[in-house]
């Protein structure tokens, strides 16, 4: 078992480390290594996984702890644990790796880095694995900012493009906001355990070795990271622009994984969660997932929709964590890595076969991305747009899909929280709202894509379908979102009941004197508030999809009248509610503007004056002391004098050495006299 | 006669003897200067064997120093002779040479 776990860990790093050093000169520029470590850890994950289905142990759990090192009386103990979501998140990471490295030789084929790529792509592995293997928080550290880097890496991968590099530099700056606070929060629980494990951690809470105050402070700082990593509001701004990177590492790592890790660290920490800080949790993720969801609205680059619908999704997680129904949201997680990787990588051959149309008809200018170039694509890539099209179901929320189970099993848990603590109303409506515009602007983008008049005749009769290596992934991708693989072997569509809530169970909280619901008393609630959930969500996907196709298919309703009308309000979604900017106004520019006094002061009063004063100081004393004590006594006196004292007695006694023996004879006679003398006396 | 009147004499040679030593130029002069030390370091072995024990062993040193003095002059002026060849002169500051 944990033999497997090593393996998992390892192979990606070594098929990282050959790539990054002689991965050019390697047959086929190398990619079958790294393809081939991903695919060999996908079937370990895969064996995992069966064997998990046949023990179907919901308590099933391995752990091997070595120590790292001792440090006085502290043993520094890191490890490795096995449980079945580890299993699970193995396996949804291993596939969609391994699917985007496929994807990726075509993807990536004329590209001169190739090579490098898939070194990148296979430390990413390395990293995730890592956080999923990890059993401290130590540990989850270290590869969280693993993982940070090498989203820094391949969001900047095509850096002679200046946004990309920017864009690299904006998600590794507002990650390490969230991770300081991340990294306070693992000290405090480690200044009073005195150890990094999520054992000693649940032991130490449950014993209440913190007061209420304590725990809720170091875990909203945790979780502080967690808002960072996962796009929370209000550090989710890095996400959209990291859509610089190639489409494939957008699928990979800013959808399915990376971006996951937040709410799978959140997973891992709920149980010492104190109710406070679920509650601002449970906001958090509210507000981010309705506020992504407009801003979707009105964009009109196909990734940046993707991307603030990834962001929307994670704040449905995060919802789900706050309002205690976090295996729902673990659900949602997996399914959404599954049919969010799969929607990228379609809009990816998209944006491949428009940007090689627009490369045969000598067009650079024209961008590739934009929905409003495309249109009509329907006929001319039926797989890329069946694919889509299913997985863009899912997203919505429509029955006999994974999608529709796990929104529906987050909205009703939500809803459950709500009917218990009626003045937490606001996480319903949000909840519901989301999922309204989630539908609207998923039918947008399909309708403006796929359905409708193309844009232009020349480049839409350039347009081709992907080869196999592209259409494979996104066909397994989105059959993965049929809501059958997630029930086995419970046949109803809209029950979520079957292996997966079976083998996910949730634990109780340990925070001593807890007073929200049990884990227990939830799933209660969720299954009398199941039925109201799923009606509502299914009226909110219907009444978004209706108004996507009244006003994007049949136009009816015309979309320049709205705009004309609520002119305020798109021009708030279109410019991402200026949350950029507001940063940039208040808290960059003055950050710069003071750095720009400090600066000031620090050239010209402490450079000037101190370093430079104690400057002069030194030269004038050294000059002194040079003159008056090295030169003046030391030179000319002790070290001149002994010189002139040798000189002189050589002088004198050099006469004494005649070379005639009777002079010497002479000397040895007053010698013995003098012996004689001094013998007397 | 007690002992001091010899040692006195003795010392008188001895003195005599050390000055020309350390005075003369002349080689043969200093040889017999030599001889002036030896003979009053005979004078003192004597003078003390008849003063302290009456063994004979002090006559017997001043054999040998006699005999030894003898085979020292032979050789020291042979010595000389060659020096007289070889710089002809026989002022021993002038043979300050090893070879010419």
């Amino acid at each position: 078992m944990i033999n497997y776990g090593i393996a998992i860990l390892l192979l990606p790093l070594l098929s990282f480390i050959i790539m990054i050093f002689v991965g050019k000169k390697l047959p086929n520029r190398g990619d079958w290594l790294s393809i081939g470590s991903v695919a060999i850890t996908f079937c370990l994950s895969l064996s995992l996984f069966i064997m998990m289905l046949f023990k179907y142990d919901p308590y099933f759990k391995v752990e091997k702890i070595w120590t790292w090192f001792n440090l006085g009386t502290l043993d520094l103990k890191i490890g490795i644990l096995i449980d079945n979501i580890t299993i699970i998140m193995l396996l949804v990471v291993s596939l969609v790796s391994t699917l985007v490295h496929i994807y990726s030789t075509s993807y990536m084929k004329e590209d001169s880095r190739y090579s490098r790529y898939f070194a990148f792509l296979s430390l990413f592995t390395f990293s995730m694995n890592g956080i999923i293997l990890s059993n401290n928080l130590l540990g989850i550290y270290i590869f969280w900012e693993l993982v940070g880097l090498s989203s820094y890496l391949l969001i900047g991968f095509w850096f002679e493009k200046e946004s990309a590099a920017n864009a690299s530099k904006k998600a590794f700056l507002v990650n390490r906001v969230g991770d300081i606070g991340m990294f306070i929060g693992i000290m405090l629980f480690f200044s009073s355990i005195g150890s990094f494990l999520f054992k000693d951690l649940y032991l130490g809470v449950s014993q209440g070795m913190f007061s209420v105050d304590t725990l809720t402070i170091a875990g909203l700082c945790l979780f502080a990271g967690a808002v960072g990593k996962s796009a929370q509001f209000p550090l989710h701004i890095w996400l959209p622009d990291a859509m610089e990177g190639p489409t494939p590492v957008s699928a990979l790592i800013h959808a399915a994984t990376m971006v996951a890790a937040g709410v799978y660290l959140a997973f891992r920490l709920f149980p010492i969660f104190t109710p406070q800080a679920l509650t601002i949790i449970a906001y958090i993720g509210a507000i981010t997932a309705v506020f992504a969801a407009i801003i979707a609205i009105t964009q009109n680059d196909i990734k940046k929709v993707l991307a603030y619908s990834t962001v929307s999704q994670l704040g449905y997680m995060i919802l789900a964590v706050g309002v205690g129904a976090y295996t729902y949201g673990f659900f949602h997680l997996v399914t959404h890595a599954a049919f969010k990787a799969g929607l990228f990588l379609c809009s990816g051959s998209v944006i491949h076969a428009m940007h090689h149309a627009y490369h045969k008809l000598d067009d650079h200018k024209s961008d590739a991305q934009d929905m409003r170039n495309m249109g009509g694509l329907k006929d001319k890539m039926p797989v890329t747009f069946y694919s889509m099209l299913f997985c863009t179901i899912a997203l919505s929320g429509i029955p006999f899909t994974s999608g529709f189970l796990s929104k529906d099993a987050v909205l009703a848990g939500t809803l459950a929280f709500s009917s218990q603590y009626p003045n937490h109303f606001l996480l319903s409506l949000f909840g519901f709202s989301a999922a309204l515009f989630t539908a609207f602007y998923m039918f947008r983008l399909i309708f403006l894509t796929f359905y409708g008049k193309p844009n232009s005749k020349k480049v839409f009769d350039n347009i081709h379908e992907s080869p196999i290596q592209m259409t494979t992934p996104l066909i397994i991708l989105s059959s993965l979102s049929f809501f059958l693989f997630f029930t086995f072997p419970n046949f109803n569509p809209l029950s979520y009941d079957g292996w997966f809530m079976t083998l996910v169970k949730s634990k109780d909280s340990l925070v001593p004197g807890y007073l929200n619901p049990t884990a227990y008393q939830i799933k209660e609630e969720i299954g009398q508030a199941h039925n109201l959930a799923l009606f509502l969500s299914l009226s909110v996907a219907a009444l978004g999809i209706g108004f996507a196709f009244l006003i994007y298919y049949s136009k009816l309703i015309s979309a320049d009248s709205i705009y004309r009308r609520l002119k305020v309000l798109h021009n708030l979604s279109f410019n991402k509610f200026f949350i950029d900017e507001i940063l940039k106004k208040y808290l960059i520019d003055p950050f710069l503007k003071i750095s720009k006094y400090i600066a000031i002061f620090d050239w010209d009063v402490y450079d000037k004056y101190f370093i430079n004063g104690f400057g002069r100081i030194t030269e004038n004393f050294s000059k002194t002391v040079g003159n008056l004590w090295d030169y003046k006594f030391l030179d000319q006196k002790i070290i001149d004098g002994f010189g002139r004292i040798t000189k002189f007695s050589g002088s004198k006694l050099r006469l004494i050495q005649s070379g005639k023996i009777q002079n010497y004879l002479i000397l040895v006679l007053v010698g013995i006299i003098i012996l004689y003398v001094f013998q007397a006396i | 006669m007690d002992l001091n009147s010899y040692l006195i004499i003795s010392a008188i040679l001895f003195s005599l003897g050390l000055f020309g030593v350390i005075t003369r130029r002349n080689g043969v002069a200093v040889l017999m200067s030599i001889e002036l030390i030896l003979n009053a370091a005979n004078i003192n072995f004597i003078a003390f064997s008849r003063y302290s024990g009456m063994d004979f062993s002090g006559h017997i040193f001043s054999l040998f120093v006699i005999i030894l003095a003898a085979a020292e002059a032979a050789v020291a002026l042979a010595i000389i002779l060659n020096i007289f060849n070889n710089f002809g002169s026989i002022n021993i500051d002038d043979a300050n040479k090893m070879s010419q």
